[in-house]
């Protein structure tokens, strides 16, 4: 945005929280399942309730997990690390401190590439969640009500430093961040839900100004990425205004409200929280050998990337087939399991030919059976065959399935249409239309 | 002699013989506890129906006894108050990790003890329930914050008690009411169920009539548990098998003896004539004096103690009770009493952002040389002998308004404890005017409990002090 | 801050942060006794520690773990976990609503 011969640019750090799925908390052994429990507070123990004399115990498996998600973002492995108290008073923090990692976290550094330039990782730690809040009002009164099945699950911050400069490289970042996790399996990463969390810290500069500038607007509540470049774009032509002014805006958390598509001020924090960290004398510190880190690395699954390299080699995709493929797990799973049939290599059909099925035919990827589906695309490639070969398949299927032709009698149409199906399985190279037709004059002669 | 001034160990005997039975047995400690409970407030809690629990008992360990466990412990079935109106009514749905072992060998829970509100004390005159009075003259405080324990013990309104220490919370009112008291290794028993204080050094352990009893006690709530992280693996040993070994061949430290609030008093002359005791069983006695930096051969000044230990409880002790806000358990923080007000605030002031380099880490620093000094000491000495306390017990009234009461009176126990060390009370003066006892105090390095209860054993053998040895000797 | 000069306005701003209500007198009295306490940890100052790394923990225990296994011998039921709440509402524990954190 030019104004005044000022190039003005966003300065955006991207905050984001992602729950781990481990079975069990981070600290302690309830089950890890908040958002479908079916009752509030059953997920509890003295360690996530906060009693007295509860003490934590670090899950293994969550502190691997974040390690290899630091891995898979190039960081730097911590050789020793620690866990910290960070104390703030809130209804939904049982003991008064959350435990996370202050200044020793598990991974620093690393970055993601964008289209428009690499994004740098500044960090990478394991905390624990809180308890969640509710709003009502009970008989005229405002009350808040607390459900701590969801405190001390295990969650992995990122902190990005701020090289993101517009909306579309804020999206772009958090899609392959999302990917990334995805394809780790550590989380279902699903923003409604709310297991993963995005907070942009948003300030604007002049474009070509090396200086941080001295403000920061941090924005909460935003559960899309849609949500996020919309807030994006509102906080910037918010600032740029405030600073055509000769002013800066004021240092803040904001709340994104999607009914009006803007930001909105929360109250006013007098002064940064003094959170008053210390080691965390419950749990000894943690110290990884090269031997240890090296091991974890081997389980690194292949991400994204690498997967495109290697179908796009494989297969003879195109850069785009390659690209859209690996978006999408459910997507590049039917994808590897159609091609790979031994019906398909002997039908001859290339990778490109199943790419471009699975990319703009199919709707449903987890619902579609790999089987099926080349089935469907061999079937596609229409062999002539002779009537009488094609009614006797035909009866024999009628015969086997006595259900489907009365229930074709009584009016359902679609038991035409599966009454084809099981034709097409024994004649797979045959056109539909032609079976359909065919089933369906033999079902009048029933 | 009647049934409840009997020893645990030979109340377990006499049970597993089936000389005495259970019901005869709680029906003395019953009796003496109706009669001075209301005068003297041991118990806080009691559980009138105990003696139901002693059922199929006999083949355990510790046969059904009763034992008296301070309000800190979480019990389900008996409530937990850490002594403080902010937890009255409370109901654990859960049980320490002490208190179960206990239960699962054979012990039986009578009732819970009186203590300094939240353990912040030397006197447990700071109970938000009224302090509790010293068995040997009530005109006299215990010593805290195990008061309660130690004093049911010293009164045999119990046969074996469990308290906890941060600082000199189990040696020192043992010293007050002339008991055996031990303080473990830090990391030796689980502090899962317990009420935290100060997280990196509370050490849960045993009160007791003689030192045997405190080694069967602790072979029955020692050992790793995966409730707590800074339990250690390391294989609990059975702790009287040590017990006759002897001090031949020992070299033995005597500390602060020198310090100026201590020198030429009865309790150094006590700890002195100890030594005497130690060198006639065949142990090479020194005497360590004190300094001001480290220096071999030297133990640091104890007033150094007293600022760490200040320090660094009272930030861990801000920490510990933020959870308590009367959301999910207990009553506001408007029911704090005073001394946990001044604590968490003081705390909170050493851990904000401005200060925590001067105060907090500085504190731990300090602690690295404490823990320096000690292992440079312990590579020349097998045990270290100090007096427990610098005096008799105080009188009643003592400890109000003054805010350092605790930690002055702990000077001598507090280097030991934030070190992590191990360390017993034996009794090893008593004053016929007043019947008021003095301590001994034997500290081994970590891990090294077999030594303290060797030295102590062979001490208590060899003296007249321990009324319940006198009597079951014959 | 020099422990001589902990006053009254101070202890309420600690007093704040720990959520510890307090009375101006009560204020007062325990500035008083700060300043004693902060005289004698002010001691420590005397002692040489550059170079010296500061203890957390004292046992030198590293890495302990817990195995990703859900423990159900201690998990509550909602009953046990609500039990000793004073509010409740369909296990749902309550307080008055709070301002944004």
């Amino acid at each position: 945005m030019k104004v005044n011969n000022m190039q003005y640019e966003p300065v955006i750090g991207l905050e984001i929280h992602v729950e781990l799925k481990t079975k069990s908390k981070m600290f302690c052994g309830c089950k890890n399942d908040p958002f479908y429990a079916e009752k509030p507070n059953m997920y509890t123990c003295p360690v996530c309730f906060g009693l007295p004399g509860g003490l934590p115990v670090p899950n293994k498996k969550a502190i691997e997990w974040t390690i290899l998600l630091g891995m898979a973002l190039g960081s730097t492995i911590a050789s020793f690390s620690k866990f910290d108290r960070k104390h703030y008073f809130y209804p939904d923090l049982a003991k008064g401190y959350q435990i996370t990692q202050f200044d020793e976290p598990f991974c620093s550094g690393g970055f993601i590439k964008t289209s428009f330039g690499n994004v740098r990782i500044r960090r990478v730690h394991l905390e624990e969640d809180t308890g969640k809040l509710i709003h009502k009002t009970i008989v005229e009164k405002k009350v808040t009500l607390i459900d701590f099945n969801r405190s001390g699950v295990p969650l992995v911050e990122i902190v990005t430093e701020p090289d993101i400069h517009s909306s579309e490289q804020a999206k772009e970042f958090l899609k392959k961040l999302h990917q990334i996790v995805r394809y780790l399996e550590i989380s279902d990463a699903d923003l409604e839900k709310g297991s993963m969390r995005l907070e942009p810290n948003i300030s604007v500069w002049i474009k070509g100004s090396n200086e941080i500038p001295a403000y920061k607007v941090e924005v909460k509540n935003i559960n899309s990425f849609k949500f996020v470049a919309a807030a994006i774009e509102y906080e910037f032509k918010r600032h740029v205004a405030i600073l055509e002014e000769g002013k800066v805006p004021v240092q803040e958390t904001r709340g994104w409200d999607e009914g009006k598509n803007a930001t909105v001020s929360q109250r006013k924090k007098e002064g940064a929280s003094d959170y008053r960290y210390f080691p965390e004398p419950d749990i000894p510190p943690l110290r990884f050998t090269k031997e240890y880190i090296e091991a974890l690395r081997n389980k690194l699954p292949k991400l994204a990337d690498e997967v495109k390299d290697d179908i796009i080699k494989a297969y003879g995709l195109n850069d785009y087939q390659g690209t859209i493929l690996v978006e999408n797990v459910p997507m590049l799973s039917l994808f590897q399991g159609t091609v790979s049939l031994p019906s398909i290599q002997q039908a001859n059909i290339s990778g490109t030919t199943i790419a471009n099925w699975v990319i703009n035919k199919v709707t449903d990827f987890s619902g579609t059976a790999p089987i099926d589906l080349a089935n469907q695309i061999i079937g596609s490639k229409t062999v002539v065959v002779s009537d009488s070969e094609l009614k006797a398949v035909i009866l024999n299927v009628l015969e086997e399935n006595p259900k489907a032709v009365s229930d074709y009698k009584a009016g359902k149409e679609q038991s035409a249409m599966f009454l084809m199906g099981m034709v097409r399985r024994q004649l797979p190279n045959v056109d539909t239309n032609v079976i359909l037709e065919a089933v369906k004059a033999a079902l009048k002669n029933v | 002699m009647k049934l409840n001034e009997l020893t645990l160990t030979k109340t377990i005997k006499m049970l597993k013989s089936k000389q005495i039975s259970h019901s005869e047995l709680y029906s003395a400690v019953t009796q003496k506890i109706d009669k001075v409970n209301n005068s003297l407030n041991v118990y806080v809690a009691l559980d009138n129906e105990a003696v139901l629990k002693t059922k199929n008992t006999l083949d355990l360990p510790l046969a059904g006894v009763p034992i008296a466990v301070k309000d800190n412990f979480l019990t389900v079935g008996l409530p937990t108050t850490a002594s403080s109106k902010v937890l009255s009514g409370f109901h654990s749905p859960y049980e320490s990790t002490v208190t179960k072992k206990i239960r699962d060998s054979g012990g039986v829970i009578i009732g819970k003890t009186n203590m300094d509100a939240w353990a912040h004390g030397s006197s447990t005159e700071s109970s938000d329930f009224g302090p509790t009075k010293n068995p040997r003259n009530p005109e006299h405080l215990p010593g805290g914050s195990s008061g309660g324990s130690a004093a049911a013990i010293a009164a045999n309104m119990a046969i074996g008690a469990i308290g906890s220490e941060t600082a000199g919370s189990i040696r020192q009112p043992a010293s007050w009411c002339g008991v055996v008291g031990m303080k473990p290794t830090y990391g030796r028993v689980s502090r899962a169920g317990v009420i935290a204080m100060a997280s990196s050094t509370d050490s849960p352990g045993p009160i007791g009539k003689t030192v045997i009893d405190c080694a069967v006690l602790l072979n029955h709530i020692a050992g790793k548990d995966c409730y707590d992280a800074t339990t250690s693996s390391l294989a609990v040993s059975d702790y009287t098998a040590y017990l006759s070994k002897g001090v031949k061949g020992m070299k033995v430290g005597i500390c602060y003896v020198d310090h100026p609030k201590v020198k030429g008093t009865p309790a150094a002359l006590a700890v002195l004539d100890a030594g005497k005791v130690f060198e006639r069983l065949g142990a090479t006695v020194d005497l360590i004096s004190a300094s001001d930096t480290l220096m071999a051969n030297r133990i640091l000044n104890p007033n150094y103690a007293i600022g760490v230990y200040t320090v660094v409880q009272r930030a861990e002790v801000s920490s510990n009770l933020a959870r308590y806000d009367g959301i999910r358990i207990g009553r506001g923080r408007d029911f704090l009493a005073t001394e946990a007000k001044r604590r968490i605030i003081l705390g909170t002031f050493t851990l904000s952002q401005s200060f925590v380099e001067k105060y907090y880490v500085r504190a731990q620093k300090v602690r690295s040389l404490i823990i320096q000094n000690f292992h440079n000491l312990f590579g020349t000495y097998d045990i270290l002998i100090a007096p427990t306390s610098a005096g008799y017990a105080q009188r009643l009234g003592s400890s109000a308004d003054n805010p350092l009461f605790g930690e002055i009176e702990d000077m001598l126990l507090e280097a030991s404890s934030i070190a992590g060390l191990t360390g017993i009370n034996v009794p090893c003066m008593r004053d016929p005017k007043t019947n008021l006892f003095l301590g001994l105090d034997i500290m081994a390095d970590q891990w090294q409990e077999e030594k303290i209860l060797q030295a102590a054993y062979a001490y208590e053998q060899a003296t007249e002090w321990n009324e319940w040895v006198a009597n079951e000797s014959e | 801050m020099k422990a001589s000069s902990f006053a009254a306005s101070d202890v309420q701003k600690i007093a704040t942060l720990a959520h510890i209500p307090l009375t101006d007198d009560e204020a007062k009295a325990l500035a008083s006794g700060f300043r004693k306490v902060l005289q004698v940890v002010d001691e420590l100052n005397d002692i040489d520690v550059s170079n010296i790394e500061p203890t957390h923990q004292v046992t030198g225990l590293e890495n302990v773990f817990r195995e990703d296994v859900i423990d159900t011998t201690r998990m509550f039921t909602q009953e046990q976990a609500l039990k000793n709440a004073k509010r409740i509402v369909d296990g749902f524990i309550v307080v008055d609503q709070i301002l944004e954190k």
